[in-house]
């Protein structure tokens, strides 16, 4: 146990020579947050380092350029992998709550929640569609655009005989729901199947 | 005569045994109880006690081996997810900041740990931390209340906060980490706990060897809106348009429940990295431990064998002189 102690004690100088790197990164303005952080607990607990935040692991965004740029930059992310990181687009459309929203550079700061729609993604003459099933997209003033979906699948491998067999059930089971939840539930099920349908038709 | 002779053969023996921290072995000589291939009557030490000690750790260090190589290739697999999912909470940092120092009445430390042991300190570490949050954030009318998911965290936590505590969650392993079963889990979370800050402590995984402690907030709508009206960070946020719903805080709402579960998943699947790099760096160090064991174990047991083959010459040799002479 002692030589445990005495390798975490060789391994924290080598963190602090590891975290540099970040500070470097970091503006003034993230380390002031994690200033009064950091000094609230050494003041409390002294004998222990201070757990990192958030904020030291991520790259600073740029501020609002004061013309509008020519690219949007995207960002997608779902929970198992980004599919496109930082990309220069000129173009996406994202299937907002209140229809589908085209998003140029420039566009103005939003916050908007998505419903299980089509999201294509217009770079040059190509276009990159793909189907979404819910989940946010944060539009930043210096023509950031991060979307957050849940589960997100190319078009061309959805499978139209399924998409059928799925909306068919979903609505028998929404006749045949007795519960609120069951009916929320069944609800739910048709409108993603019937988004799906509308995607692969139209 | 006979006792004063064995006697003596005892005391001259029992510097040949290495001062080491081996008692059975030193007891051996003492208490002839083992004879071991000669005729009785001969007394010297027995190698047995030590040949045992060397197969118990010799089995040690394969076991120890073994569980290296289990937990290398775990830490292969979840490592991917780990990476993958590392763009997840990033939007959200970048839109809502990040405000550890934030003032509120109510927080909750959700600590992550592991279910298993043997993975060095990182669930002691947790622990510490989340007590040193519970310490930063307590108060006149302020209170701190426990969130936790491991049977290790449990282990610590119970025995000195248990009414802090309001819900425990184990095994969470049992199946392959995603994020539908995450989600569930935050669901839980976000339903039976009032809270006006979420802090999640768990360790993030850097390098097999290094995972650092880290602390990510998540904040309640309504704190986010009283962040953005008095300025500061957040002050921003006032200037982005909230697109459908009905209102503006039934979108926060579902942001600041959808902002939960994402940073849950990802710091799940970090502390399973890391748990399982602190893993394969402790069976690591206890396997070379136990390599040092046998090679030390190995000398004694020589010293042993050659001092008793070296007194059974004594013995013929002096037998035969006191034969001729």
């Amino acid at each position: 146990m002692l030589r445990q102690a005495s390798r975490l004690l060789a391994c924290r100088p080598k963190l602090a020579a590891r975290a540099r790197p970040f500070s470097t990164d970091l503006p003034a303005a993230d380390q002031t947050a994690d200033a009064t952080f950091t000094e609230a607990w050494s003041k409390v607990i002294p004998n222990l380092d201070p757990p990192k935040t958030p904020l030291s692991f991520m790259q600073p965004r740029p501020p609002t350029p004061s013309s509008i740029p020519s690219k949007l930059t995207v960002n997608f992310v779902l929970p198992y992998a980004s599919a496109l990181a930082t990309k220069e687009v000129d173009m996406v459309i994202v299937p907002a709550t209140t229809g589908q929203m085209g998003v140029l550079p420039g566009h103005v700061a939003t916050i908007a929640e998505l419903k299980p729609g089509v999201l294509s993604v217009h770079e040059g003459n190509e276009v990159t569609k793909y189907f979404v099933s819910s989940g946010f997209v944060f539009i930043h003033a210096n023509s950031f655009a991060d979307i957050i979906a849940v589960e997100a699948v190319p078009l061309d491998q959805l499978d139209a005989n399924l998409v059928q067999k799925g909306l068919a059930e979903f609505t028998s089971k929404l006749s045949s729901a007795t519960t609120d939840l069951e009916k929320a539930e069944a609800q739910i099920g048709i409108d993603v199947h019937s988004a799906l349908n509308s995607a692969l038709t139209g | 005569m006979a006792m004063a002779a064995l006697r003596r053969e005892g005391r001259r023996f029992a510097p040949l045994i290495s001062p080491r921290p081996i008692t059975a072995v030193r007891s051996s000589p003492i208490a002839p109880t083992h004879e071991d291939e000669g005729p009785i009557g001969v007394r010297y030490i027995s190698t047995q006690v030590v040949r045992n000690r060397m197969k118990s750790v010799k089995n040690i260090q394969k076991i120890t081996k073994a569980m290296k190589m289990v937990a290398a290739s775990k830490l292969r697999a979840v490592q991917t997810k780990a990476e993958n999912s590392r763009g997840l909470w990033q939007p959200f940092t970048a839109l809502l900041g990040d405000l550890p120092s934030v003032d509120v009445k109510k927080s909750v430390v959700v600590t992550i740990s592991s279910d298993k042991g043997l993975c060095g300190g990182i669930n002691s570490t947790s622990v510490k931390i989340s007590k040193g949050i519970h310490k930063l954030n307590s108060g006149p009318e302020k209170e701190t209340k426990y969130v936790i998911l491991g049977e290790k965290a449990k282990a610590q936590l119970i025995r000195d906060s248990k009414k802090d505590i309001e819900l425990i969650i184990t095994e969470l392993q049992k199946n392959p980490l995603n994020y539908t079963q995450v989600s569930v889990l935050a669901d839980e979370i976000l339903k039976n706990v009032e809270f006006d800050a979420l802090r999640i402590v768990f360790n993030k995984f850097h390098s097999v060897v290094s995972f650092v402690p880290t602390v990510s907030t998540v904040l309640s709508p309504e704190i986010v809106e009283r962040e953005a009206e008095s300025g500061g960070k957040l002050g921003d946020l006032d200037n982005y348009e909230v697109e459908g719903g009905e209102t503006k805080g039934e979108i926060l709402q579902n942001l600041a429940e959808f902002q939960f579960s994402c940073v849950m998943f990802n710091a799940v699947l970090e502390n399973a990295c890391s748990e399982q790099g602190a893993r394969m760096s402790a069976m690591d160090s206890s396997s070379r431990n136990a390599g040092d064991m046998l090679d030390r174990l190995t000398l004694t047991y020589n010293r042993t064998r050659q001092a008793s083959i070296t007194t059974e010459l004594i013995e013929i040799i002096s037998g035969a002189s006191a034969l001729e002479g």
